[in-house]
């Protein structure tokens, strides 16, 4: 019994469980926060205010909502697999929070002096932390497809089949822009490759992945677009075809769950971009032991992309979707892994 | 773990999945019992690999896996053309060459 | 080790239980998904046969590609329940004959299973106990990239040949499920 009391308040397991819980409970704000975002953003971009009643400045907006959400009623329709109908919004939303554990977000720090040992900032250090958030992320797509079968209705259900042919398609894009990061960084884990993006070439140009591979990060991004159905990829619930897709049947809490583990997913993708092509938390001016900073910085910069991307480009046609998939991104993502290839035979050597 | 332990869950799984492939009359189920079978192997070839100290038994896997990707690619076309000239999954529809 | 142990017996128990659902469930999305469950144990095992590799890959491939496929196929087909014939409502697994007869076959399996693993030495030894695990991804890696050579045969021929078997599956698969235009 004293050993667990031991365990449960030695300074390394309290912050541990800080860390997890801060990390959940950011996942969940930024959520709310990106719904006040994009609804700020698509305002200006065309040229209205947005949401201005709530708060100053509408900021309380997205409290309303999630009140609103919170009291809905919770319809299921009678002809639904009720099963699979409750259990497709968790999927959704646990995969959209586990896909965050291996993403290294920070220096590692010993919180001002209060641990021993220096812990680094992440939930969980994995050895093959790409391929786990790639694994996560292809289990997301489960949420959808049940969501859209189970819904027993003709538009659920369009939007689950194309989620799924969606995302077969664009995994192995997403898959091959990894591995030239992966190639370059000779290892796995996200914790190194961050670390190895450290420092200058000649002194000014910092060596983030994004130089050497623009085409891995080009790739990259219209994959991971893709992935998270965004803009101009948002077939699954494309609302002038399908009216909500996959989620037109829900309401309440469960909708919110879809609609939470979308933003997150968007951050996801964000942050994994971030550490992949990005530098991670490396960045000038900011001393390490704040390197979160720049990361937060660098993953809003990516996040307003992403509502930029929404609000400027008109969505695909279906077979465009495909075509754009299977033609033109998995050749350049092939192409580019070849040339990475050749790349550090020969500097590397035979 | 005893290896032994590996060796009879993977029996197991593989009874399970040839008693789906004799008993059922579902060719999707039919081919997924299909994919249990392989994946009672892979296990078998992990334990082995693991308990020999050499990465042959996963990289068996590998190659396993990508025979079972290739197996549901084509065996789910099939599916689909067979649906498509008898609206139906039992293969006892799919007859009409015997007398 | 105990809690080894009972790590094992978990996954093991989700393993067995998913593929046992797989077989007896009537609608095809049920099966499917207790297979991905069972998946999601057999890759719990693989993690500890530390083969953090394989473990990921079976999630990937298996769980988020081939489960993905079939997924589609089934919504696609949108064929849900019933597996039996029009004048059989009785559940799939319930056929006299076919029970009677799986049933000997699995009373031999078993038997033979029994009598293998009595026989072989060495059943009870630990898994992980005398040798180190090589099970870094950049072994695997050499290995599977290297041509035969001194330390035992490589893997380069097969895993090109792999590549021609996924071809040669994709155009079977286009030219077979393609409508045919008459």
């Amino acid at each position: 019994m004293s050993g667990i009391i031991a365990f449960l308040t030695a300074p390394e397991f309290i912050a541990y469980a800080t860390l997890v819980g801060v990390v959940f409970m950011a996942l969940q704000i930024s959520a709310a926060v990106m719904v006040y975002a994009e609804r700020k953003v698509s305002a200006f971009m065309q040229q209205r205010n947005g949401p201005n009643r709530v708060g100053p400045r509408g900021l309380l907006q997205p409290i309303a909502d999630i009140v609103k959400l919170f009291f809905k009623e919770e319809l299921r329709p009678k002809a639904a697999d009720a099963f699979l109908f409750s259990l497709a919004p968790i999927i959704s939303v646990t995969t959209a929070f586990l896909a965050f554990a291996p993403v290294p977000f920070g220096a590692p720090t010993t919180f001002f002096g209060l641990l021993d040992e220096p812990m680094a900032l992440m939930i969980a250090d994995v050895n093959v932390a790409v391929l786990v958030i790639f694994a996560v992320a292809s289990m997301g797509v489960y949420g959808i497809v049940l969501a859209g079968w189970a819904s027993n209705s003709k538009y659920s259900l369009l939007g689950g089949l194309r989620s799924s042919a969606q995302m077969i398609s664009y995994e192995l894009a997403y898959g091959m822009s990894l591995a030239t990061v992966v190639m370059m960084a000779d290892t796995m884990s996200l914790r190194e490759i961050v670390g190895q993006q450290s420092g200058y070439w000649l002194g000014v140009i910092p060596k983030w992945y994004i130089f050497p591979q623009f085409l891995g990060f080009f790739v990259f991004a219209c994959a991971g677009i893709a992935e998270t159905n965004r803009a101009p990829f948002d077939f699954p619930e494309a609302e002038q075809e399908l009216v909500a897709g996959y989620h037109t049947e829900y309401s309440s809490m469960r909708f919110a769950m879809f609609f939470m583990a979308e933003y997150i997913n968007m951050v996801t993708v964000s942050a994994v971009a971030v550490n992949l092509f990005l530098g991670g938390w490396h960045g000038p001016f900011i001393p390490p032991g704040y390197g979160w900073i720049w990361f937060l910085i660098k993953l809003a910069f990516l996040l307003f992309c992403y509502l930029w991307l929404r609000w400027t480009l008109p969505r695909f046609r279906y077979d465009q979707l495909m075509s754009f998939g299977w033609k033109v991104l998995l050749p350049l993502a092939t192409v580019n892994l070849l040339l990475t290839a050749a790349g550090i035979l020969y500097v590397n050597g035979l | 773990m005893p290896i032994g332990h590996y060796l009879v869950l993977s029996g197991l799984l593989f009874c399970i999945g040839a008693a789906g492939v004799f008993l059922r009359r579902n060719l999707i189920t039919m081919l997924l019992s299909v994919e249990i079978m392989l994946n009672a192997v892979n296990l078998t070839f992990v334990a082995f690999g693991r308990q020999l100290g050499s990465v042959d038994g996963q990289i068996i896997t590998f190659f396993v896996m990508t025979v079972a990707a290739a197996e549901a690619a084509v065996g789910l076309a099939l599916v689909i053309a067979l649906f498509r000239s008898r609206e139906s999954l039992n293969p006892e529809a799919f007859t009409s060459l015997k007398w | 080790m105990a809690s080894d142990a009972l790590l094992f017996y978990a996954f093991a128990a989700a393993a067995v239980i998913g593929a046992l659902l797989v077989v007896t469930q009537r609608n095809p999305v049920y099966s499917v998904l207790a297979l991905i469950a069972s998946f999601f144990g057999l890759s719990g095992l693989y993690v500890l046969l530390e083969a953090p590799f394989v473990a990921v890959i079976q999630i990937i491939i298996y769980a988020g590609a081939i489960m993905v496929l079939f997924l589609f196929v089934v919504m696609l087909l949108n064929v849900p329940r019933e597996d039996a014939a029009e004048w059989d409502r009785s559940h799939p697994l319930y056929r006299p004959g076919a029970v009677r007869a799986v049933a000997v076959l699995a009373i031999l399996m078993a038997l033979q299973l029994g009598w293998a693993l009595s026989r072989t030495p060495g059943m009870s030894t630990g898994v992980a106990e005398d040798r180190a695990a090589a099970s870094s991804v950049a072994d695997l890696g050499v290995k599977l990239f290297s041509g035969a050579g001194a330390n035992g045969p490589g893997y380069m021929f097969a895993f090109e040949v792999t590549s021609i078997l996924i071809i040669i599956a994709m155009v079977g698969a286009v030219v077979i499920a393609r409508k045919r235009e008459d």
